[in-house]
């Protein structure tokens, strides 16, 4: 059974080969500057610009003057509104704004797409210039968008380094890769340093005796970082001063196989290495460190 | 001491998150034009030019101080560029005036300035190099750790920080070049914030800013307009990686104030000083100061913040322009601190003024807490 709604056909009207517009003597001469990639205006009698000109002052009524004036090209954006899903007649395949434009000398605003990347670029007051077609025919289209100033540029900068550990670290290194924290005592301030250094930053002697000590220690102090960062731990993280037992400097790791807010301060902890055979020369041999189980440490005061 | 030094323009931007409609050098150029125009004088009037800003990695500009030169009216003068961390400001400041101080030069400009909003201070403090583990942290997370043991040593009621957060930001809303304006801020908007490096809050941080301040500095006899004068001052370092090195209360910032308030023959800084401008980029850091600086004992800094001492009326103010807690264009904060303690004893900090003000102390530290930089200055001739 046939109904009525089904009952439908696609009608076009088109005048063949498309309707003419004459354009007179003030929009024609405003369509032949266009073509040589020129804005203009017309003046009105009380000496107003407008552009796009017109024949008359929309205002009085009265007859624009005869003569016309150079405006923009760059203009500043009065009002827009974003349209995020172009249609097919539109002047631009992508996302793009109809503006209000007020080009530099004009007293009133023409109406042009501008093609500013992303909604968030557009604002009354921005800055714009016509980018036009190579090959010009005497159309508005003539300027196929306008585009916002340069106001920014990307710098990419890029510093590649050989970094060669020296003398301590590379032995602070090896220590590591064989599950031991290897630390230097200062004979003049008889003061231990983890990680392993052979110049003492007090009194700046050379250090010359090696120690080594515990991977076991307690918290002096930590944070909970919550902010994520595609290089660090899934958050929330611990990140501790951990004093070594037998060291003076407390080194800063992190903390796991424990909540978050479950850390405290003088709680007991212990290195979590990796397996002896995935270890390499680098501090990330040390997973974490996780609690002992130890009755806390006294934090001095 | 040296010769007498005397502060005779300031200049500062607006302080905000993106200074998208100027130039590094259309930012120093605002700052400098501005404080030449204080102080009634152009480029030519200036012998010397000193320039600080924190690590290049923050804008990637390796050097600017080169870039910059012709921009600050540098041509065919000495031009120096200074680098100490979150401190530069400060230091930028101190020496500028040694070289009053030191009879080198009749009148310096000083200038300091950052623009965040280039790329990212977090990614710019957290590289991550080989052969360590990945702990990256930021600036927040550093200091965290230091602002938890503060409370646990002094027993600091945990909203302290808070009453700080607010404080600044109230006075803020005084400075027409202060960034974060939050009308109606209170403890239960800041409480509401999350937690970003436990136990500091977001509201309890410092922003980002785009900006730069710079001084005129003068010798006695090339004085314009309306001065302060320098009183003291004085700068330290201490390596981070000593043993037994106390990261609340640390010597570095001791030693400093000391030394400063001999220059200054202050004794008592909570009574003789009027008016403090501290960098405090976490509310914490105002109590962990009040100690560090001798306005208060050990463990009691935070009950003078809990009674409002610090406030704008209290009896001892600190960052009455909302401090760096409101705006926080790095490598111009510790110059911002010097130059509001300026304002503030010629009498021109405007709505935020501290009535009366005659002596106040600038302050700025910088990297692990580890520099140090403060002056004093006054209304009257040292």
């Amino acid at each position: 059974m046939t109904t009525e709604s089904e009952l439908s056909a696609t009608y076009v009207l088109e005048f063949p080969g498309g309707y003419t517009r004459t354009t007179g003597p003030v929009i024609g001469r405003f369509l032949t500057e266009l073509r040589d990639a020129r804005i203009v205006g017309v003046r009105t009698a009380d000496q107003r610009t407008l552009v796009p000109p017109l024949e008359y002052d929309p205002h009085t009524g009265d007859p624009v003057t005869e003569e016309f004036v150079q405006v923009g090209p760059a203009g500043t954006v009065a009002e827009w509104v974003w349209v995020q899903a172009p249609r097919k007649n539109h002047p631009l395949d992508r996302p793009f704004a109809w503006a209000l434009i007020k080009l530099d000398g004009a007293d009133t605003t023409l109406v042009h797409a501008v093609d500013a990347g992303h909604k968030k670029a557009m604002r009354p007051g921005l800055r714009v210039r016509p980018r036009w077609r190579a090959e010009r025919i005497g159309q508005i289209t003539d300027i196929e968008c306008f585009v916002p100033d340069v106001t920014m540029i990307v710098s990419p900068v890029r510093a590649e380094y050989t970094i060669t550990p020296g003398r301590a670290l590379t032995r602070f290194l090896e220590g590591v890769r064989d599950g031991v924290f290897l630390a230097g005592h200062c004979a003049t301030c008889d003061k231990v340093y983890v990680p392993y250094r052979i110049s003492c930053p007090e009194c700046g002697s050379l250090i010359a005796a090696e120690r080594q000590v515990s991977d076991t220690g307690t918290i002096t102090t930590f944070a909970i970082n919550n902010l994520p960062d595609p290089r660090a731990p899934q958050v929330p993280f611990v990140s501790a001063y951990i004093l070594l037992d037998g060291a003076d400097t407390p080194m800063i790791a992190l903390v796991g196989d424990v909540p978050a807010h479950e850390v405290r301060q003088g709680m007991r902890v212990r290195a979590v290495w990796l397996p002896e055979s995935e270890r390499t020369l680098a501090m990330t041999n040390i997973k974490w460190f996780a609690p002992t189980g130890e009755p806390d440490a006294e934090l001095e005061n | 001491m040296g010769n007498r030094c005397a502060i005779i323009g300031i200049g500062q931007t607006h302080y905000t998150t993106k200074r998208r409609d100027v130039s590094m050098a259309g930012l120093v150029r605002e700052a400098a034009l501005r404080a030449l125009a204080d102080a009634g004088l152009t480029f030519k009037d200036i012998d010397a030019v000193v320039i600080g800003k924190a690590p290049d990695l923050f804008e990637g500009v390796m050097m600017p101080e080169a870039y910059l030169a012709d921009a600050l009216g540098a041509a065919g003068k000495p031009m120096t560029r200074v680098h100490t961390a979150g401190s530069v400001g400060g230091s930028t400041a101190l020496v500028g005036a040694s070289l009053i101080q030191g009879g080198v030069h009749e009148r310096v400009l000083v200038v300091a300035y950052e623009k965040q909003s280039e790329s990212n201070a977090t990614w710019a403090l957290s590289t991550h190099l080989p052969y360590n583990a990945s702990l990256v942290v930021g600036a927040g997370g550093y200091f965290a750790p230091h602002i938890r043991e503060y409370m646990r040593r002094s027993g600091a009621p945990g909203h302290i920080g808070t009453l700080v957060a607010v404080k600044d930001r109230q006075n803020a809303l005084k400075n027409p070049y202060a960034h974060l304006k939050i009308p109606g801020i209170d403890r239960a908007m800041v409480e509401s914030t999350p937690m970003l490096w436990e136990p500091i809050r977001y509201l309890e941080t410092c922003p980002s800013s785009d900006g730069a301040c710079a001084m005129v500095l003068a010798a006695e006899h090339a004085v314009t307009g309306r001065p302060a004068w320098v009183h003291g001052t004085a700068m330290r370092s201490e390596p981070i990686f000593r043993a037994g090195r106390d990261t609340v209360n640390p010597q570095g910032g001791k030693d400093c104030a000391a030394d400063v308030y001999r220059q200054a023959g202050i004794t008592d800084p909570r009574r003789e000083i009027d008016v403090a401008e501290v960098y405090v980029p976490f509310s914490w850091y105002e109590p962990m100061w009040l100690e560090n600086l001798g306005f208060a004992a050990e463990n009691e800094g935070w009950k003078l913040t809990e009674a409002g001492c610090t406030a704008l009326d209290g009896d001892t103010p600190w960052n009455a322009s909302g401090g760096v807690l409101s705006s926080n264009p790095i490598g111009a904060s510790g110059l911002i601190r010097f130059a509001e303690a300026a304002l503030q004893v010629r009498g021109m900090a405007g709505e935020h003024q501290v009535e009366g003000a005659r002596k106040a102390l600038g302050h700025a530290y910088g990297g692990g807490a580890q520099f140090f930089a403060m002056w004093i200055v006054g209304a009257d001739k040292p």
